[in-house]
This record gives C-alpha cells, sequence and structure tokens, in this order.
C-alpha cells in the first residue's frame, strides 16, 4: 500500500533519512520504534508529504505521492504536538475540518462520544491542556474514516483511561482491515496491538520484522524487552 | 479553494485589526478632504498616505499574519488538499482584506470627494499596492523560518521601496547628470511599484507642470494609453512574481 524506496532526507548536516526503504500493507499494524532523534517522525512526515525528500521516492496504491495530492484523504495523521489556530474553538476546528473534506461522505465520531468532547466544544484551542488537544488530533484523525492510520506518540500525555480508549480504537479499526503505523516510546502500550516492527536509528532502517520473528529471535515475550534486546546487542 | 478563503477571511475579520485599519483610513481621508480647500490639495495628501501608509499596513500585518498562521497552515497540508490551494487561497484572503479595507476606509471617500480620473487613478494604485505588498509579505515569509528575521525582512523591504531606492536614484542622477538620464529613468522606475504609482497619479494631476523636461519625458510615456498599459502589466507582474515565486517555495517546503 505505501512503498518508500531509497527515501534520503537531510537537514542541514544531519541525515534524518539515510536511504529508507520501506513496504507497509493492508491489515498490518506496524509499529515505529527507536531512540529520539532516529528519523521517526521525519519519515512519517515524508509519506504525509509534509516534508519533501532529498532523493528517493514514495508511493501509495501505485502511484507517486509527488504528484498524487488526493491520496491524503485515505490517510487519518495524529502529530506528535497537535498545533491549532489559537482563537479557534474545538467545535470550529471540527466542523472547519469537516467543511474542508467533502469528500467523505460519513463521518466516524466515535471517539469525540468516547472521550466526552461535546461539552467542551466552546472552548478555545489555545485554552486546551496537552491531553485535551491530543485528544482533538486523535478525533479529527479517525473522522473520515481513513484506511491508513498514521499516529505518532499517540498516548503520550493521554490519561490511563483515554489512553485506552484509543487502544481499544486502533484495534477495532485494524480488525477492519486498516493499515496502521503508531510511533510511541511506551513500548508496553504496543504489545497487543502490533503485527510488525521496524526498528530505526540515526535515521537508518536497521529491521523490518513480524513480531513473532522478534520473539522467536530473542526469547523475549514483551516488545519492551526484546527492543532492549536489541539496543543492547546492537 | 473558496472555502479556505472563507476560513482565512473570517479569521482575520476576528482579529480586529483589519477593521481599526480601516476606520484609520477613514477618519484620515475624511479629515483631510474636510481640512484642504480644494479637493485636489486634499488628493496630494492622500497620495502620500497611499504610497506610505498602505505598503506599510500591507507588507507587515501580511508577514505576520502568515507567521501566526503556521498551525493552520500544518493542519492543511495534512489534508488532501494540494498546497498551491492553500497558499494562494491564504495570499487571496490577506490580499482581499486589504483591498476592501482600502476601498472601503480610503477609495470611497476618494471618489465622493474627486470622482475625477486622478482620484479613480489613486485608488486604483491604491488596491494594486495592497496587494503587490501582501505578495512582497508571501515571498518574504515563506524564505525564511525565523520569525523575527521575516518580519525584519518585510520591514526592510519596505524602507528600501519606500525610502531607499529613491535615494539610490538621486544617487544615480547626480552621478550621470552629465549625460541625458530622462529615458533611463522610465525604465528604472519599472523595479519599483511605490515609484510607478507615484508617477502615474502625479501625471495624472496638474503638478506635474512644475516636473520641467524630466516630467515632459515621462508625461510622453507614461501620459499615453500604451503607457499606462504597460505599467499596469508592470503592477500586475509585481504581484504575479512574487506569489509564482512564493507558491514554488512553498511547494518544497519542510513544515
Amino acid at each position: 500500500m505505501i512503498i518508500a524506496t531509497n527515501v534520503t532526507k537531510k537537514f542541514g548536516r544531519l541525515k534524518a533519512l539515510d536511504n529508507v526503504s520501506v513496504t507497509c500493507n493492508k491489515g498490518e499494524c506496524i509499529a515505529l520504534v527507536g531512540p529520539n532523534g532516529s528519523g521517526k517522525t521525519t519519515l512519517i512526515k515524508s509519506i504525509l508529504g509534509m516534508v519533501v525528500p532529498d532523493s528517493g521516492f514514495i508511493t501509495f496504491n501505485g502511484n507517486n505521492i509527488l504528484h498524487h495530492w488526493k491520496y491524503r484523504a485515505q490517510i487519518g495523521y495524529m502529530p506528535q504536538i497537535g498545533r491549532y489556530p489559537d482563537n479557534m474553538t474545538i467545535g470550529q476546528v471540527l466542523d472547519m475540518m469537516k467543511d474542508i473534506r467533502q469528500d467523505s461522505p460519513t463521518f466516524d465520531e466515535d471517539l469525540i462520544h468516547t472521550f466526552d468532547l461535546q461539552p467542551l466544544y466552546k472552548k478555545r484551542m489555545r485554552t486546551l491542556s496537552g491531553g485535551t488537544r491530543q485528544k482533538v488530533s486523535a478525533c479529527i484523525s479517525f473522522l473520515f474514516n481513513p484506511d491508513v492510520l498514521i499516529l505518532d506518540e499517540p498516548t503520550a500525555g493521554l490519561d490511563p483511561v483515554a489512553s485506552e480508549q484509543l487502544k481499544e480504537k486502533i484495534i477495532l479499526e485494524k480488525k477492519k482491515g486498516k493499515l496502521v503505523m503508531i510511533t510511541s516510546h511506551v513500548l508496553s502500550d504496543l504489545d497487543e496491538l502490533v503485527t510488525q516492527v521496524i526498528y530505526m536509528q540515526d535515521g537508518v532502517l536497521r529491521f523490518h520484522k513480524p513480531i513473532e520473528e522478534i520473539r522467536t529471535d530473542t526469547g523475549e515475550q514483551k516488545l519492551a524487552r526484546a527492543i532492549a534486546h536489541y539496543m543492547q546487542h546492537s | 479553494m473558496q472555502k479556505i478563503i472563507k476560513y482565512v477571511i473570517t479569521d482575520i475579520l476576528r482579529n480586529k485589526i483589519m477593521l481599526a485599519y480601516t476606520a484609520f483610513l477613514l477618519i484620515l481621508s475624511f479629515s483631510i478632504f474636510s481640512l484642504e480647500d480644494s479637493p485636489s490639495k486634499g488628493l496630494l495628501s492622500m497620495l502620500n498616505i497611499v504610497l506610505i501608509i498602505v505598503p506599510l499596513m500591507s507588507i507587515i500585518f501580511s508577514t505576520i499574519y502568515i507567521y501566526n498562521s503556521a498551525e493552520f497552515i500544518e493542519l492543511l497540508v495534512s489534508q488532501p488538499l494540494r498546497r498551491k490551494t492553500i497558499w494562494l487561497s491564504l495570499f487571496a484572503g490577506l490580499a482581499g482584506s486589504l483591498s476592501i479595507a482600502f476601498l472601503a476606509g480610503a477609495g470611497i471617500v476618494v471618489l465622493i470627494y474627486e470622482p475625477s480620473i486622478t482620484g479613480l487613478m489613486i485608488t486604483v494604485t491604491g488596491v494594486f499596492l495592497s496587494v503587490i505588498f501582501s505578495a512582497i509579505a508571501m515571498l518574504a515569509a515563506v524564505t525564511t523560518r525565523d520569525k523575527a528575521k521575516g518580519i525584519g525582512t518585510a520591514i526592510l523591504l519596505w524602507l528600501y521601496f519606500s525610502l531607499l531606492f529613491d535615494g539610490l536614484v538621486l544617487f544615480l542622477l547626480f552621478q550621470f547628470s552629465d549625460y541625458p538620464m530622462e529615458k533611463p529613468m522610465i525604465l528604472v522606475s519599472l523595479f519599483n511599484p511605490i515609484d510607478l504609482s507615484r508617477i502615474l497619479i502625479l501625471l495624472k494631476m496638474d503638478i506635474s507642470a512644475m516636473m520641467g523636461y524630466t516630467g515632459a519625458i515621462f508625461k510622453d510615456f507614461f501620459g499615453t494609453g500604451t503607457g499606462i498599459l504597460i505599467s499596469f502589466i508592470v503592477l500586475l507582474l509585481w504581484i504575479v512574481l512574487p506569489v509564482g515565486l512564493s507558491v514554488r517555495k512553498f511547494n518544497n517546503k519542510d513544515l
């Protein structure tokens, strides 16, 4: 579904992505893990076209994303730090997104109800706490029923209840055969979700393996321990 | 595209600066025309407002607005929208509201007191300058990531177009005072939209008779239909080129 081929991106001298090639298919749930500054967010932003790679190319359903901007209709993106126009209210932001996205016939508002956001509709974005902001980002990413979900640190800043609710929603969407990509440092959150793991370090893709293979390789059941095993032995 | 323009304009209206700007222009132009005994003298004072305040307001407001919309832009870029559409909508919203503010605040008053070709010329060039300087602001804002640097660049650009450029022209004239400089001056004036507007307006006023030989040469060029056509094409280029360049830069910008 998403194929990145030899993607390289430099920020000044720093190589954020170094010749990264990756293939993601429908129905997979991929964990993107790696230390801080390993290029996870840059890879995600390149897939979304927010960062333009220096070389290499990315295709979505066989079309090069450079010329086909419409593919983004099929991606729900939850950014690491959701940034919204300060003087708009939650309600206005959600209405604006719906208004702009006329391509989507139905809206999936489940998360708005589970997070109980409606009473907060009149609150301005700048007054929101980090967690509420994160909830708004999550709602927007699921709102248009996308085939692909790209979640950058979805549970960071969420309280345990909301975090569980979001996880349940992700599992539900995964069962519908959608492609889910998650980055997280809270690896215990990923245990019950992921089917594949991509490990990145210094902008290089170290490995891309199914989780069963990782478990047999390292002899660890928990993802956190398995990744720690790789980090120590690399 | 219309939808994004709609959101940009509601956002601009929500921060009351644009309304204050309109009110300021309105008060200023009304008081100018009621203080001066003849409307044509009032026009001369209006000329300075159009040539100094309008570009300043346009370039600074637009630059700051673009930097402040960083979040809005980021939100839209991850949606299925063409980057060009997002950027042009921002430009259309900004240029549109600045032009409407100018028309409502100064243009209408000028046309009421002086419904002549000169009054029309001031109004049209005022609108052009509003749009041109927000176009230049778009280019300044997309080129630098740093907010302070970008706004500083915008102010310097305004200083250049409204003061430094004239200084440079005077310097050139003194250096080459032994040569006939009148015709090259026409070419030089095309490189500054403010100068071009000033010449276009002055030539429609009676005082152009006092500009001597240069005035005669200018009149020969800018007074004719082709001259005016060429000037407006150049003014249009001053919109199209900065915006086109900024679109290209924005298309390859990392957010």
